[in-house]
């Protein structure tokens, strides 16, 4: 397989598509307003471009992006899935279209979904009760630390101010914790890349808040002692938050609720097959078990005698962490994306990303340090540099693997393939990584060759910031 | 050739029970099963009792939904608004080179949507005039919340008061109160007067204790705030970070940020790119150069790659969760890339001429509305004597959660602010039903 990425060069501009400030600039004064002068800017600066223009403009910047639907993409701990297109279908229909402000009975439909979406994940996660609310993952684990905080203090005890984290878990986590006023208790990590029970027992005390827990873990381990890790916890009063990322692991093999968690986030733009949109938007619904229901976000949704929906305050309520409902479109592609599915294909979503694991790990040359793993392995790239191999295998028309991370493997290729690879694709990224693994420092060093922009200058991008067009002026 | 087993699996696992069984054998295994290293006991055996449907069936399933919700036209605001969004938007956006990619942890083979974030930055600071833009925030709310914490961490002494308007939207003051619940910062309020806030008020109230002072332009009451150079100057002498909040149309023509004192501007950037969507937004944050590595979520910037060419790459990532963990500015990783990138290209296709038009029509339809809503026995607008920015309020002499009811059975949604107040929105894309609403209020608010 041989990759080009299209690549549009203005060589006289030493750059490739201009930006739309080098095609116009037109300032238009703001005089004749029906505002008086002293509330109005004096103008606004920026391109006027014809609509023929702008296609050609965003459509040659399409081409230089690489996403699913152009080859694969194993990123580890992104799931990224193919995003059935008619996911897209559904968001955009007319009558969905509604303020969050309209009357409850009057968005009778939009309220039903909501409920059925909450029903639907409580059930996959085996929870008490579901918030749609929270916007991301991040948003999803800030709104647990909320709750776990807000369940502490009234049984007595705000004055528990530890949230212990695994040092190889997602960087959110600390940053969550930290952000709900926690001091952040990092878990070193056991030789055999799960939770050390040992470690754990030393860092639990009367102080403890949450354990925050990836399962499987970084690694794409399970932590097999979960059943005691989650006694353990619950001993010295805390709680058990059950980070969703690797959720597509387990779907219909296990569940965060039967495993002893407490509170746990679904990361549906990996699980449930929202699109990454380049970096967003996700959604983060979080689960609770019944004692932490009364602390949820307001409003939720129920279902009256009358079969009528409604939005309901939970008594206890933690408030807001969206200025409405979160994100409608991506929570409308979740359900339609668990509905096309349903039980059988849930359950095989996970089969098929374990198997694609596995097949893809042992058909690598490079060393996967731990396992048995799952639905994602970490390999060592050894004495390469990571960084480096992932600009290479660039070349071969993949994308890379997460690099670098966990740190607990050296020059660590955390790669997931995801369920939507057939054989044939994964034995092209396995070609990929093993050309890679054969080639000498010099040839990394100088990848990627095929993609549009070539190997790109981070530390000048940093010490020399430029954040808009008009830092560049002058250039 | 075998076909893929759909009938009983994933539609998108594209595994034929052939290929299955030759991967099995080629990782040494004879089930499925075997690799799921899961303890007996933790082991779920049961079933979700989700039935698998064809797409055609999940269409038509959430059309039949969605029909539930009543065919109303709308009239509301409160910092949710609707513009009509060009064709070229969505045809674009959806392009699934944008739509199925990552974040850009790979720039070189990401350029496309690298640039149009760039591109979306550089709209903000022209519209804000503040030299850093972020390339999102999840929604209003939070970046009020995020503004609260940078102006905590650049102060160069502690405080702990977060000063807010009186008018603001409930839901936006609780997502900012969580946001500074794990801090020492407490959230308190700015009397307004008449629609704006109150100047005088917010001198007697702001010290050396004040973190920060928040204004909105427009308020959540459509009223145009007149004190913004005032509130900028008590803020500042008073060392306290002055934070505006607004939204891509308002920005168009309002006074430029950057020239009435505002150290931060956050607020909702869907305004433009998204239909109304239920609330989900695109918040936007822009602040001053000097607090560039205290700026929360992501950052575009240009550089050089090896061919000599400008390119652009995720910049200044120490200062995020994924390398700083708990030292990071903020805990937001997934964020609104492809909302931005939607809104990007609606305001190209406006452009400055364009953006500046669909600004003044939100003040041109809302004053004249306001006017016949006046016109109507039992009824008073705009309520505050001020400009007013897409959306007013109006005083009924009936009660207005009455009137607001009647109005649906009519075909139209209001807001019903409180016993006596109706909130009205007017924007370009509901102007043309204003004459039945006219008609409608008359009918039922005598």
């Amino acid at each position: 397989m041989r990759f080009d990425q299209a690549r549009w060069t203005d060589d006289d501009g030493g750059r490739y598509e201009p930006l739309l400030s080098e095609k116009d600039g037109t300032e238009v004064e703001i005089d004749d307003s029906p505002l008086p002068d002293d509330l109005t800017r004096d103008s606004l600066d920026l391109p006027e471009l014809s609509e023929p223009e702008l296609a050609r403009h965003y459509t040659r910047l399409s081409e230089m992006n690489y996403g699913i639907d152009n080859g694969p993409y194993p990123l580890g701990s992104c799931t990224m899935k193919y995003n059935p297109k008619f996911t897209e279908d559904v968001a955009a229909i007319p009558d969905a279209a509604v303020h969050p402000d309209r009357s409850e009975d009057t968005v009778q439909g939009t309220l039903e979904l909501l409920y059925d979406l909450q029903d639907y994940l409580a059930r996959i996660g085996g929870m008490d009760s579901v918030t749609l609310q929270p916007p991301a993952g991040a948003a999803g684990e800030f709104t647990g630390i909320l709750l776990a905080e807000a369940y502490h203090e009234a049984n007595g005890e705000g004055h528990r101010h530890e949230v212990i984290v695994p040092e190889s878990a997602h960087g959110t986590n600390f940053a969550s914790a930290a952000l709900g006023g926690y001091d952040v208790v990092e878990l070193p990590g056991g030789d055999d890349g799960r939770v050390d029970l040992d470690a754990l027992e030393a860092a639990l005390s009367e102080d403890t808040a949450a354990l925050m827990l990836t399962n499987p873990n970084t690694l794409g381990l399970f932590e097999r002692d979960i059943e005691e890790i989650a006694e353990m916890v619950h001993d010295v009063g805390g709680l058990l938050y059950y980070d969703g990322a690797n959720l597509n692991a387990l779907l219909g093999r296990a569940r965060p609720g039967d495993m002893g968690f407490d509170i746990m986030h679904y990361n549906v733009h990996k699980t449930f097959a929202t699109p990454h949109g380049g970096g967003g938007p996700g959604a983060g619904p979080v689960g609770v078990v019944s004692d932490l229901e009364p602390y949820l976000p307001t409003p939720r949704v129920r279902q009256a005698e009358s079969g009528a929906y409604e939005l309901f305050e939970p008594e206890e309520t933690v408030g807001k962490v969206h200025g409405f409902q979160g994100n409608w479109l991506v929570l409308v592609k979740a359900y339609a994306y668990i509905a096309r599915l349903g039980d059988p294909g849930l359950r095989d979503a996970s089969a098929k990303a374990v198997l694609n694991a596995n097949y893809l790990g042992e058909r690598t040359d490079y060393d996967v340090p731990y396992g048995p793993y799952h639905h994602e392995f970490v390999a060592s790239a050894g004495d390469q540099d990571a960084a480096d191999v992932a600009k290479r295998m660039l070349d071969y028309g993949v994308h890379p693997p997460t690099t670098k991370w966990p740190e607990i493997v050296p020059e660590a290729l955390m790669t997931e393939p995801t369920e939507i690879e057939n054989r044939k694709t994964l034995d092209q990224l396995a070609a990929a990584f093993n050309a890679v693994a054969g080639e000498d420092d010099s040839t990394l060093a100088d990848a990627p060759e095929r993609t549009t922009a070539r190997r790109i200058d981070q530390t000048s991008a940093a010490r020399d910031l430029r954040l808009s067009w008009h830092s560049l002026d002058g250039d | 050739m075998t076909g893929h087993d759909t009938t009983t699996g994933s539609p998108f696992a594209p595994h034929t029970p052939d290929e299955t069984e030759a991967m099995l054998d080629a990782i040494g295994a004879d089930d499925v099963d075997e690799l799921f290293d899961i303890p007996e006991a933790v082991r779920f055996d049961g079933e979700f009792g989700i039935e698998q449907r064809s797409e055609r069936a999940v269409k038509r399933e959430l059309r039949e939904t969605f029909g539930d919700n009543d065919d109303l036209t709308e009239f509301l605001g409160r910092g949710h608004y609707d513009h009509y969004v060009p064709s070229l938007v969505d045809h674009l956006s959806l392009r699934s080179e944008f739509l199925t990619s990552y974040t850009q942890y790979q720039p070189e083979v990401t350029q496309g949507f690298l640039q149009v974030l760039f591109e979306y930055q550089s709209l903000l600071v022209e519209l804000t005039g503040l030299e850093i833009a972020n390339c999102s925030m999840y929604d209003a709310a939070t970046a009020l919340g995020e503004a609260a914490t940078l102006a905590s961490r650049v102060r160069a002494t502690d405080g702990h008061r977060v000063l807010v308007p009186e008018l603001l939207r409930d839901e936006r003051r609780e997502v900012l109160e969580n946001y500074v619940a794990g801090t020492q910062m407490v959230v308190e309020t700015v009397p307004s007067d008449d629609g704006n806030i109150d100047v005088e008020a917010l001198a007697d109230l702001v010290d050396g204790d004040t973190v920060m002072v928040y204004a909105e332009n427009p308020s959540v009451r459509g009223t145009v705030e007149e004190g913004l150079a005032d509130i900028a100057d008590i803020a500042h002498d008073n060392d306290a970070l002055f934070v505006l909040g607004s939204d891509i149309v308002a920005l168009s023509l309002l006074q430029k940020p950057s020239e009435v004192g505002a150290d931060v501007v956050i607020g909702d950037a869907s305004v433009l790119g998204l239909p109304t969507s239920y609330g989900m937004g695109l918040g936007l944050f822009a602040t001053r150069d000097s607090f560039v590595r205290q700026v929360p979520g992501r950052l575009v910037g240009a550089s050089e790659d090896e061919a000599g060419n400008r390119t652009y790459t995720l910049t200044l990532q120490t200062r995020e969760q994924h390398i700083r963990k708990e030292r990071a500015t903020s805990n937001i990783c997934t964020n609104q890339a492809w909302v931005a990138l939607r809104t990007a290209i609606h305001a190209a296709d406006l452009g400055p001429s364009g953006l500046v038009d669909l600004a003044e029509t939100c003040v041109t339809e809302a004053q004249d509305l306001a006017e016949r809503v006046d016109d109507i026995s039992g009824v008073g607008a705009p309520v505050h004597d001020r400009h007013h920015f897409r959306e007013f309020v109006a005083r009924t002499d009936q009660p207005a959660p009455a009137i607001a009811s009647d109005l649906e059975t009519e075909g139209f949604a209001v807001h019903a602010l409180s016993d006596h107040e109706l909130q009205i929105c007017v924007t370009d894309a509901n102007a043309r039903k204003a004459d039945d609403l006219v008609a409608a209020l008359a009918e039922v608010a005598e």
